[in-house]
Formats: C-alpha cells, structure tokens, sequence
C-alpha cells in the first residue's frame, strides 16, 4: 500500500486512490481527421515501462480529482505528484 | 512413570500456579509460564508429530516461531480449532488440549510411517513425476495424496471469536524487544518519537534476557541483569507504547506493516468470550527499526531430524528460562562457540552433558576452556555421521572429519544421548526485511546475507543487522540510532561493555557421512522432509534457479517457510553447482512471517459485514409481500413476487401479462441518477451521447447510448432536460458509479474549459415505475389536479407534481412498451409513494413485478441491457441502433472508432431476433448458435444473450448476438444443445407492438 499525497487532500492510503494508466495522452482535437493508425496510435499504445513512469491516478475515495503521478514502477517510489494540466517536472 | 525433567526453578515459571492440560488425549501438568513445548518437556515428552512426507517421529527443536515440527492441532474438535500451531508459542492454560498432526492413528503408531520405509520411492519431485500421468488417473492420485496429507483440521462451525482491524501511526516501529529493539524503543521515545515496541513473544528481552554468560558484563552486570533493569524503565516512558504477544506478519512498501496482536489465545476458555481475540493492525511508521534478531541453523548430517535433536540455543533457553532439562544425557554438535554457552548453562544447573562433537580443529575461547575444565568430553574435527533412535534419540555415531571437511575417517564412536544440542551458527531474521523490498547482500566472511540497500526509512540494529556480540550491537545500535533520528547523543554513549566471545566458525552446509548420500536422510526442509540429497538430484535434473529448486524438492514450502534450513539449501546448491552463495540469490521471504488465522484477515467483515448491500427506501415492503431478491451490482433487487406457492416462472408470467393487461409497478430506485448543471451542460451531453441533445426542450426526455473511446456501447439510460442548464441523466444499476466516473474524467482531463457540475444523486430519490393501460387512471387517481392529456404530457416529457405535500418529479418514459410514468421523490417518501399507488391502482389489479418480468417486458419490445445483451464487443451499429448515432455531430465519445475498418466490418456479430421453430422451446442463455449441423468442427457463429417465454405472445423469444446476422433475417439457424438440436428462425428483435402503438394508448 503506497501512501499518495493527494495535492487537494493530503496525504492518503492507497485504497482511496484509483490507477488510471499512463499521463499526458490528450485526446485528439479533431478525431476525424486522423487515420486508422494515427486514431489507433491514441486509444490503443500504452507504455508499460520497467522504471519511471508518468501516470494517472484519481481520488476515487476522497475528493475524486484527478491528478499526475510520476512513478518508479521497479520500485514503486513515487517521485512526483502534480496537477492536471501541470507541466511534468524535469526528469 | 513420567519423569519430571523441571530442574530448577526460574523467574518466569509460577510453580505456585499448577496448571493441567492435555496432549494427545493424556492429561499433563505444567506451570504458567510454560508454553506447551517447555511444559512437554517437562515431562519428557519429545515425540509430538510426524513429518508431511515419510512420516517420520518429529520431535521439538525449537523454542521459537520457526518451529517446523512441533505442529499442532489446538482445542480439536471444539469450534475454537486451530491447525497448524507451533506448540513453541502455545502458552498453557487450565483446560488446553492440544493433538499431533498428519498421523493417523495415532503419534506413536502412524500407518503413514511405512512411507519413511518406502522413502527411494520419493525423490524429489516425486509427486510431479508420479502423478502427472495418466491424466485420467488424477482423480485416484488425489484422494491418495489428500488423505496421507493433510497438516490438521479445520473447525467445521463457525468460529465463535471476535477479530478486530485498527490502523495506527508511529514516528517509530521497533520490530522485536530484544536487548537491540528494547534500546532503541527507549531511545527513540526519550527524543520525543512516538514510538511503538512490538514482540511476538509474551515477555521482553529476546535471548539477552536469560543471558548469564560470566564472560559478558554490561556496566559491570551480566546482560540478563542489566537488561531487567532496563525493561522496568520503558515501562513508564512516555510516547513509547509496547505491545507484547504481537508478530508482525509483513513489512510492505512505504513503511507499511501489518501485525497480529495476540489477545486472548492464552486465557482459558471461559475468559475468552466476548474479547477480541487477534487484532489485525495496520501500522504505518515514518521510521522502522528492524530488531528482529537471528534464528540459530541447525547442521545437516545423517538422521538430523530424530526427536531429542534440538537446536543448542533451544536447549539453553529451556534450561535458563523454563527451568526444564530437555535430557538427561545431553550432547552438542557444534561450528562455533554457541554450543558451548549452552553446555555451561545445562553444566552450571547440574545437567548432565556428556560431550561437544565440534567440527573445528580448534578453539581457544574462554568458554572452551571453562568447558574443558568442567570435565566435558570435547571431539575436536569430529562429526555425526549418524543418529539412532525411532522415536526418541538414544545415541549419535560420530567419526574424524577430514581436513577438508567433504569426508570422514577412522573408527566411529558411538556415544549415548537422549537430546542432542545443535549449534550450526547464526542467520540473521531478515524475513521482514525483504519483505519490504529492501535488498541483501552475501557476507563471503559470515556466510550470512545481510541487508544492504534499504527502500524506505528503516536500519536493522542487533544481530539482524549481523552484530552478534554485545559490545558491536551496542556500538552499531548507537551510531544507527543518532544516524536514522538525527539525534546527537543516547544513553548509550556511557555504556560500559565488557566481553569475550569468539566469533570463530568452520561453515559446512552438508556434512559427509560414511555412507554415501544415498543412503543417507541429512534434512534440510524437516516440515516437508526435502534432504540434501533431493536437492542434488533437482541439479543433476537440471534445475538452476534456486526457485525453481526450491518448488521441485518443496523445501521451504512448508508453514514455517523453511526458517532453519534455506540457508543449508542455498549452500548446498552453490557448493555443487559451483557458485558463490552471493550469486545464487534467495528465494523470496512472502507474508505473512507465521501463518494468519483467517478471522484475523478478515476482522470484522463477517456475516452481514462480509460485503455491503444497498436497499432500496421500498425494500420493506417487498420482504413483506414475499418478494424474492436477486443482486445487481451491491443492491438486493427485488426479483419477482411468488403467490400461493407459485415458480419463478409462473410468477413472472402472472406479473407481464398484468403489466401489459392492466397495470404493474416497478421498484426503480436502483437506477443510477446523475444531476448535471451548468452553462456547457447541454454541449457536454453531446460529446457523451452518441445523439444530439442541444435542441431538446426543457421538460423533454431522451434516451441515450454511450459508448467508449474504442466505439463499444458502455451505458445507456433516460435523461431529462429541468431546466435551461440543468439535466438528470439515468444510468444502468450496475453502471452508475462507473459513468459517473468516466464523465468526471473527462470533465477534469480532456474538457477542463466546460462548465459542468456532477452530482450523484441515486440515493436521494425513490423510483416507482407504474407501467400499463391502466397507469393514467392511477395516477390520475392520485394527483388529481395534474393534466395527463396527451398534448400536455406526452411521451418522453416530464412534469414536476405534488402528491399531497410530497414533492415529485413525473417522466413519462417506459422501458416496457407500455404507457408508463416514472415517479421519483425524495427517498424517505419512497414508501408513501409505493403504498399510495398500490391503494390507488387496487381497483386496476396493480400488480407488483420485479426485475425478471422488467426484463421479459423490454425484452418483447427488442430492448437491450447493457451487460446482458452487450459485452463491451458491441457497437451501436451491432446492435442495429443506427438511429441513434448522430451523423451531423462532429464529435462524440467513441465517434471515431466507429469508422475504422475493424468497426465497420459487416460480418460482426449483430443483434437479432430468435424464434424457436417450436414456439414452446425456451432457449437457454448463452447457448451457442451454428449454421451447419454436420459439420465438425463447426464454426459459432454467436449466442443467445437474453431468453424468454412470452405470455403476451404466447410463445419463446430470443435476442442473440450473431456473426452477420443483419443480413440473415428469415434464416434458419441451429442450436445444438447436450441432447438436441433446436431450430431457430433468424427474427426482428422487436417480438412487441412494433408500432409503439401502446405507449399512447
Ligand atoms: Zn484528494
């Protein structure tokens, strides 16, 4: 059980928190324009990275903000957690 | 005659308080104080189980929690049984009975033990060779195994105890209330950390506390002394908490542990009711100090497993602690200076020792010395190359080892002994360690692994951390201490420590005999009988990781997770293999450290707590009228009403046809409801929906689809536009929290711009749905005064009304083809609601129907649930529902994939109509649909998703999913079932009023 610090509650027992897989996917502007690949490349390629990871979580059981979660996931230390639409900090 | 072996009287023992309790069915005496293995021993009582493979005599080895063989069974047959109990930490009480396991009939005669006389039949991997072939015979090869397996009992009625969660938050964890942990605590307490000090044991000071070694002084007193005074000033230290009788079971990431407190498995029976019994806790600490200490290793030779072979440091602490001699001629086998401690203690108690066997050329100690001039016989360079004894050790062989050390010459002696002392060097307890994901590294030099690279705020102090000698665990303690609490000074800056101890030692893993291996039974896993010599034919087999080798031979598979012999494995395997231990890696140490009772997993989560059910405001009324629930999601739905002895099928056929003659009522209040406000309310309506919602009146209803990013159908329900930006959307039961979910992400991720606000609101209105021909005149009935003409409230629109005083809200919507209303009030008037339309209809028949008959209902008029009709497979255009996806929208969740060429393929599996070719054929869900009857192997071509006999059409119906099945209409199918094929004819999925004719009516 990792403990998240939510930045809009504090710090929390992982139980309250839900994954939601990798960060800074946006979803395309105008999705009609893409092709099958370029379309797919969006709702399909997911990282699954042995090592440093950036990340969704929600506080599913808190305050139900979503949030940016810089991982490592060899590890599972949490090296960063910021806002959404913040910039990832510098690795 | 039982001779009593209790020497001398200790501290920890109240001879003044008598205590009787049974084993094996025999009644025996002991003392509290006594754990059932000391008090065993007292009465000279070793043999107290057989092995899980040969069965062969097992005796106590250990004084400790790594106990592999005195197992048992406590309280059996009671309600309060528990397998699996190491009798080393069964404290005695007045009234404890406690069995051998995996014996039958009995301990002392156990039929299983003529497998100890097969053993060449069961090398290692035995049970993958034998039983894995003919795969037919499986069936025999398990009822074989399960009943000459079997490590005990489980009770068989419900557990009468009480288990209890807490979660709890410390600066500091102290893992272990030795000399180390009792320091630390104290230490960390006195620097303002609210510290924790836990123990599995029942009292404090781990081995220190009995240690009278003359040798060793600390500020001018024997560590035993010294310590006492110690643990009387952490009693009254503030911030410091000790819990006793509390083993910590697993040490997971960010300092996150959980402990079982021990409560009232040491009280008699009838002090234990109505108590807690074990606490689960859940600690989480900013720091952890691991003083776990170091569990002595047994040395592998011919016959180690005999009852009365002990471990040295065993036999010591029976004799300072428990007062209890565990022979009367005592022997040790020893590597080092350990065993010689214990001689002492035994010598100085006036217990017989009759000889060292140590496999050293030499030592020099002090202790040596004292020992040699105490008369004891000492075999230097000697080692037991066998035991003798079934069920009781009687005497050890032992000849000259050779220089080195892989042979033995000269003549055997044979020396005379009822309990032999086992002293073969320590391994630190590094069991939690690893559980927290830290990682060891292999000390060549102590051929120990030590902790080495820690992933969170943790040291590991004593001889955890490989300190073995007061004065270094005293000096390493203090630097550890001022590193990790950034302290400047301790009191353990003035400590004076004097010592001499020889760390001195001669490491053998697998000691040679004069018979080769094979004829040889050196132990190394004794719970589950693997020898050295199973583990060297795992390698000459081919096995290379050590975790594969350790599943092949089962050693460290036991409930003790091979604590005393995994080190021996990883060194015997290295030795033949030819590589260094520090190479071969270990096997991972899993949760929990002992076994868990189940109670203490669970806590209170039992019976009505196992899993939370939701209820609906109406509930009672259903439970009144007989209603049978079914579960949908957490709720308790009802299912349908039986009268008069009625089946499910009849009822359900009894409530559609009212439904449909007259009128039904439906409990709805389950439905997801999700209250939308806000300036961009309808524009986000757009992008979820796959329909168009900006021109939707106020006061008008709509139904939606939603789908996901990939295009596949996700929910689907009603919502209502209340106001110029303010909606109430419905979801599916189950949905409901998951779309709420998948709205807010988007709402907070992808559309940050939109002003959108989203509330849950299903708890906070009841639902009735009053549905057929004769729903107008009810309601009616009971609002008078609102205008139901078709012009002013039409189909799919929405009306807010009073019943009384009762505020509500009207949807003319239906999920059943009828005309129908959906009132919803605030939940506490849900009852008021329900009763008044039941008195109001009672003229129109009302009838009651649950969510069987709901089903049927829509089910007749072609309408999908989403999750029994759709899988997450099915696109809007699978299930024929084109018109609702809108072409003019830019875009919607889920628009795109809607275009891509695997989407659009025609030969997906579409929705369709089934009709059985003998109407009274009710096909079964899920049953598979083919096209060719002769033809193997055939290809499935889709399945039955939802089936019915419909009394309104008086006959079957079916909605399936089948490849290309759009296209097929007026075709013939087959559905081939165990003992039939049953024709089917490819149909519209609307059985119903195709016209829709009956919602005005
Ligand atoms: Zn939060």
């Amino acid at each position: 059980m990792f403990l998240i610090n939510c930045p809009y509650c504090g710090e929390r027992d992982q139980q309250e928190f839900k994954a939601g897989g990798e960060a800074h996917i946006e979803r395309p502007k105008q999705p009609t324009e893409l092709s099958d690949d370029e379309w797919a490349e969006y709702l399909f390629m997911r990282k699954n990275i042995k090592g440093v990871q950036f990340e969704r979580w929600n506080h599913a059981h808190g305050c139900r903000k979503w949030f940016n979660m810089v991982r490592d996931t060899s590890n599972d230390e949490i090296k960063a957690i910021y806002k959404m639409g913040e910039k990832p900090p510098a690795q | 005659m039982i001779k009593n072996l209790r020497v001398k009287s200790s501290e920890y023992i109240d001879e003044t308080n008598r205590i009787s309790f049974k084993f094996n069915g025999k009644t025996y005496h002991g003392f509290k104080g006594d754990t059932l293995a000391s008090a065993l021993l007292a009465n000279n009582v070793h043999l107290v189980g057989r092995s899980f493979k040969y069965h062969r005599p097992r005796g106590i080895m250990t004084s400790g929690s790594e106990e592999p063989n005195a197992i048992v069974q406590v309280n059996p047959g009671t309600n309060r049984t528990e397998p699996n109990v190491r009798a080393t930490e069964v404290e005695i009480y007045e009234g404890l009975e406690a069995s051998s396991q995996n014996c039958w009939p009995s301990v002392e005669f156990d039929i299983g033990g003529i497998n100890n006389f097969l053993s060449p039949f069961f090398p290692a991997g035995f049970y993958y060779k034998t039983f894995m072939w003919p795969a037919s015979f499986w069936e025999k090869y398990e009822f074989f195994i399960r009943h000459s397996a079997g490590l005990g009992k489980s009770p068989t009625s419900s557990d009468p105890d009480i288990y209890d969660h807490r979660n709890i938050h410390y600066d500091v964890l102290v893992v272990g209330a030795g000399i180390s942990g009792i320091l630390a605590a104290k230490n960390a307490a006195k620097n303002n950390f609210k510290t924790l000090l836990v123990d599995e044991k029942n009292e404090l000071g781990g081995s220190t506390i009995f240690e009278n070694n003359e040798f060793n002084k600390i500020d001018n007193k024997t560590p035993s002394e010294w310590l006492k005074k110690e643990i009387e000033e952490i009693k009254n230290i503030k911030n410091l908490e000790i819990k006793t009788r509390t083993s910590v079971a697993a040490y997971h990431q960010y300092n996150y542990l959980l402990a079982r407190e021990n409560l009232t498995d040491h009280l008699e029976a009838k002090d234990k009711t109505n108590k807690i019994r074990q606490r689960l806790l859940k600690i989480r600490a900013k720091k952890v100090i691991l003083a776990t200490g170091a569990l002595e290793r047994p040395l592998i030779f011919n016959n180690n497993d005999r009852p009365g072979i002990m471990l040295s440091s065993a036999v010591k602490k029976y004799s300072e602690f428990y007062g209890v001699a565990c022979g009367s001629k005592n022997v040790f086998f020893t590597n080092n200076d350990s065993a010689y401690e214990s001689a002492l203690s035994l010598y100085n108690k006036g217990i017989n020792v009759e000889a060292i066997i140590d496999i050293r050329e030499q030592s020099e100690s002090k202790i040596v010395k004292k020992v040699k001039a105490a008369g004891i016989k000492i075999y230097w360079s000697h080692s037991i190359v066998d035991t003798a004894g079934y069920k009781r050790l009687n005497s050890v062989s032992i000849m000259k080892l050779s220089n080195d050390g892989t042979s033995v010459t000269g003549s055997k002696i044979s020396i005379s002994c009822d309990c032999l002392g086992v002293a073969g060097g320590w391994t630190p307890a590094v069991h939690l360690y690893t559980q927290s994901g830290s990682k060891l590294k292999f000390d060549e030099e102590k051929q120990i692994f030590l902790p080495n690279q820690n992933t969170s705020e943790q040291i590991s102090v004593g001889s955890c951390g490989g300190d073995f000698k007061i004065d270094e665990i005293i000096k390493n303690l203090n630097h550890k201490l001022k590193d990790t609490l950034n302290i400047k000074e301790t009191d353990l800056d003035n400590i004076n420590v004097e010592i001499d101890q020889e760390n001195s030692k001669r490491n053998i893993w697998l000691l040679p005999s004069d018979k080769p291996l094979g004829k040889t039974k050196p132990f190394v896993d004794y719970q589950n009988d693997a020898t050295a010599k199973d583990i060297k034919l795992a390698l000459r087999e081919g096995f290379r990781s050590i975790e594969h080798v350790k599943r092949y031979t089962t050693t460290g598979m036991g409930t003790d997770q091979g604590k005393l012999g995994n080190m021996h494995a990883l060194g015997i395997i290295a030795d033949t293999a030819g590589v260094k231990m520090g190479e071969l890696g270990t096997t991972t140490f899993r949760p929990p450290y002992t076994p868990l009772t189940f109670g203490t997993i669970v806590g209170r989560n039992v019976g009505k707590f196992f899993d939370i059910f939701r209820r609906t405001p109406m509930n009672d009324w259903h439970v009144e009228n007989k209603a049978e629930f079914e579960n949908v999601g957490q709720w308790k739905r009802a299912w349908y009403y039986p009268i008069n002895g009625e089946t499910m099928h009849q009822a359900v056929q009894r409530e559609s046809k009212a439904a449909r003659e007259s009128a039904g009522i439906l409990d709805a209040s389950t439905l997801g409801k999700i209250d939308i406000q806000g300036s961009d309310a309808s524009e986000f309506l757009n992008r979820v929906y796959t329909n168009a919602w900006s021109k939707l009146a106020i006061g008008k209803c709509r139904y939606g689809l939603m789908l996901n990013e990939d295009g596949m159908v996700y929910d689907d329900g009603v919502t209502t536009r209340l106001g110029e930006n303010h909606y109430i959307m419905t979801t599916t039961t189950g949905g409901a929290a998951n779309v709420l979910g998948k709205l807010e992400d988007y709402l907070q991720t992808e559309w940050p711009e939109l002003d959108v606000y989203l509330t849950s609101v299903t708890d906070h209105y009841a639902t009735a749905s009053l549905c057929g021909p004769n729903s107008k005149k009810i309601l009616k009935k009971i609002i008078p005064n609102l205008d139901l003409s078709d012009e002013s409230f039409p189909h799919m629109s929405y009306k807010e009304a009073k019943i009384g005083n009762i505020q509500c809200r009207i949807m003319r919507i239906s999920f059943t083809g009828e005309h129908s209303y959906e009132i919803n009030v605030q939940a506490s008037y849900g009852i008021d609601l329900w009763e008044k339309c039941m008195e109001a209809g009672k003229e129109f028949n009302i009838t009651p129907y649950g969510t069987e008959t709901m089903h049927l209902l829509r089910a007749e008029k072609g309408f999908i649930i989403v999750g029994q009709d759709t899988d997450g497979t099915m696109t809007p255009i699978d299930l024929q529902m084109d018109w609702i996806v809108s072409k003019k929208k830019y875009d919607f969740i889920g628009k795109r994939s809607l275009y891509r060429s695997d989407t659009m393929r025609e030969d997906r599996k579409q929705l369709v109509g089934l009709l059985t070719e003998d109407p009274n054929v009710i096909l079964e869900e899920g049953a598979q649909i083919v096209s060719e009857l002769n033809q193997s192997p055939v290809e499935m071509l889709g399945h039955v998703t939802s089936s019915y006999f419909s009394p309104n059409l008086n006959k079957s119906i079916a909605l399936a999913v089948v490849r290309g099945g759009k296209d097929m209409m007026g075709k013939q199918l087959f559905v081939p079932m165990e003992n039939k094929n049953i024709n089917v004819t490819v149909a519209n999925p609307v059985f119903y009023d195709e016209k829709n004719e009956r919602l005005n009516a």
